[in-house]
């Protein structure tokens, strides 16, 4: 291999490894807090619902890109402003790109996930919860073991495409100076003043991780189907 | 109080402030938006008919487009067709000697990267709106003596657009959004205007709120005139 190849192969790797951190991390969280999001946007409470109305509003009516300029130039100026933070011992990690992107890319998933959930939770017949009620079983249980598993059915191939947007995602964070993928191979772009190699490993690794992410859901997705 | 005051100053308009700098971004993100659309629905409704004739080579083309468009981040795309579009139409011009220096227009450079991705999204509506229709439409067409040009755009494209509709004004909304991708090769729509302005004053984070609400109103306006459209058609369709 070529001194250009061992360089372009060793960036993009460790551009992969941050990518995957990256994805699976916020895959999890975002996932996560999808449900109460979700829950708190049918609420019949509008101190519960307005909140979750606003917040699906904001990340879905913006682009990812400006969520991620504001909260880590925007919000991360203001923090630097703030003595008490300025000062603190998490300053070393408020101060990088990282936990800025990890945070905006959680609360985009979390945000078009939730309208996926409200739209499953709502599409489910109301004798159902009727049927809980009749048996007795409390509002929690009736949403844990009767509404939930049924909406996650529904929900889970949308939810699958929403997690590749989530991976199509992570690309974004190079804006702010993470080096993933995308990252790694903008570096290797300006280093050596080659344009398509690097371009193109990187489009290479991210079909590969893509088609990895589309298999795995829908692997989950038939054996979900055998067990109903 | 201070800050706040500071802050509208900065976001006004005139001299000291940036507000009429920001209005032209959004303009020009707005245009390159609907010039990308465009683009992006021909090409979509080229892949459709592809993706549902007979010749395979058609196929296994538009099945490519779409997969590599749906599995490749846009940014990364767009990079790709910004180069090697660039490069391509400078280096068929420096060979036929037209000129020797030559620089592509940056809006065209922007609407046709946005446009290639938009295409590979709209290929899918077109695809599952033109599915839809069932095949004795085509048939009777036929037996009426149309011809395949006549069949599409009398019989098929009258009756996808309902079909096809809440779809398209999903797809509007993503190109919007991604409008603010092209801020990256250069571009100053919307959201480079701000960035600079930004930098300039120093002021991060009311220029990205503002960006980001400047965004909000677009993408609410568009969504309700979308919704609007949806139930008009709707209406026309009953009373029928």
């Amino acid at each position: 291999m070529t001194e250009f190849g061992q360089y372009l192969a060793s960036q993009l790797l460790a551009g992969i490894q941050t990518t995957v951190i990256l994805f699976v991390g916020c895959a999890l969280v975002g996932n996560l807090l999808a449900i109460p999001v979700a829950l708190a946007r049918l609420s019949a409470k509008a101190w519960l619902r307005y909140p979750a109305v606003a917040f699906i509003l904001a990340f879905r009516g913006t682009p990812l890109l400006v969520q991620l300029y504001l909260c880590y130039f925007g919000v991360g100026q203001l923090l630097a402003g703030v003595p008490s933070i300025r000062y603190s011992p998490l300053w070393p990690m408020l101060r990088g790109a990282y936990c800025y992107a990890f945070l905006t890319l959680s609360l985009n998933t979390a945000a078009y996930c939730g309208e996926i959930w409200r739209g499953a939770i709502q599409s489910i017949p109301d004798g159902q919860r009727e049927a809980g009620q009749s048996l007795g079983l409390s509002k929690t249980r009736i949403m844990i073991s009767v509404l939930l598993p049924q909406a996650f059915r529904l929900a889970l191939p949308a939810i699958g495409g929403q997690n590749i947007l989530l991976l199509k995602g992570t690309a974004l964070a190079s804006t702010i100076t993470v080096f993933e993928l995308m990252g790694a191979a903008n570096l290797v772009r300006a280093q050596t003043f080659r344009v398509y190699e690097p371009l193109f490993a990187a489009a290479l690794g991210y079909f590969l991780l893509a088609v990895l992410v589309t298999t795995g859901f829908g692997f989950f997705e038939r054996r979900l189907a055998r067990r109903y | 109080m201070d800050s706040i005051v500071s802050w509208l100053t900065l976001l006004g308009f005139g001299d000291k402030g940036w507000g009429d700098e920001l209005l032209r971004g959004a303009l020009l993100s707005v245009e390159i938006s609907i010039s990308a659309y465009i683009v992006g629905l021909a090409l979509g409704l080229a892949g459709a008919l592809a993706k549902l004739s007979k010749r395979r080579t058609a196929v296994f083309v538009a099945v490519a487009y779409t997969t590599i468009i749906r599995s490749i981040p846009d940014i990364l795309i767009i990079f790709l067709v910004y180069y090697t579009a660039t490069d391509a139409v400078r280096s068929v011009v420096t060979f036929t000697g037209l000129a020797s220096e030559f620089q592509i227009n940056g809006f065209v450079a922007a609407t046709l990267s946005l446009g290639i991705v938009q295409g590979g999204y709209s290929t899918e509506v077109l695809r599952g709106a033109i599915a839809a229709i069932p095949r004795g439409q085509a048939e009777a067409a036929h037996a009426l003596g149309l011809t395949r040009r006549q069949t599409f755009f009398l019989v098929t494209l009258p009756q996808m657009i309902p079909l096809a509709l809440p779809g398209l004004g999903n797809l509007w909304l993503v190109v919007l959004k991604e409008s603010s991708l092209v801020s990256l090769i250069g571009f100053t729509e919307l959201v480079l205007a701000g960035k600079m302005a930004a930098g300039a004053t120093r002021a991060y984070f009311p220029f990205y709120c503002a960006i980001a609400l400047v965004f909000l109103v677009m993408s609410s306006l568009s969504a309700m005139l979308f919704h609007a459209l949806e139930t008009s058609t709707v209406k026309t369709g009953r009373r029928r």
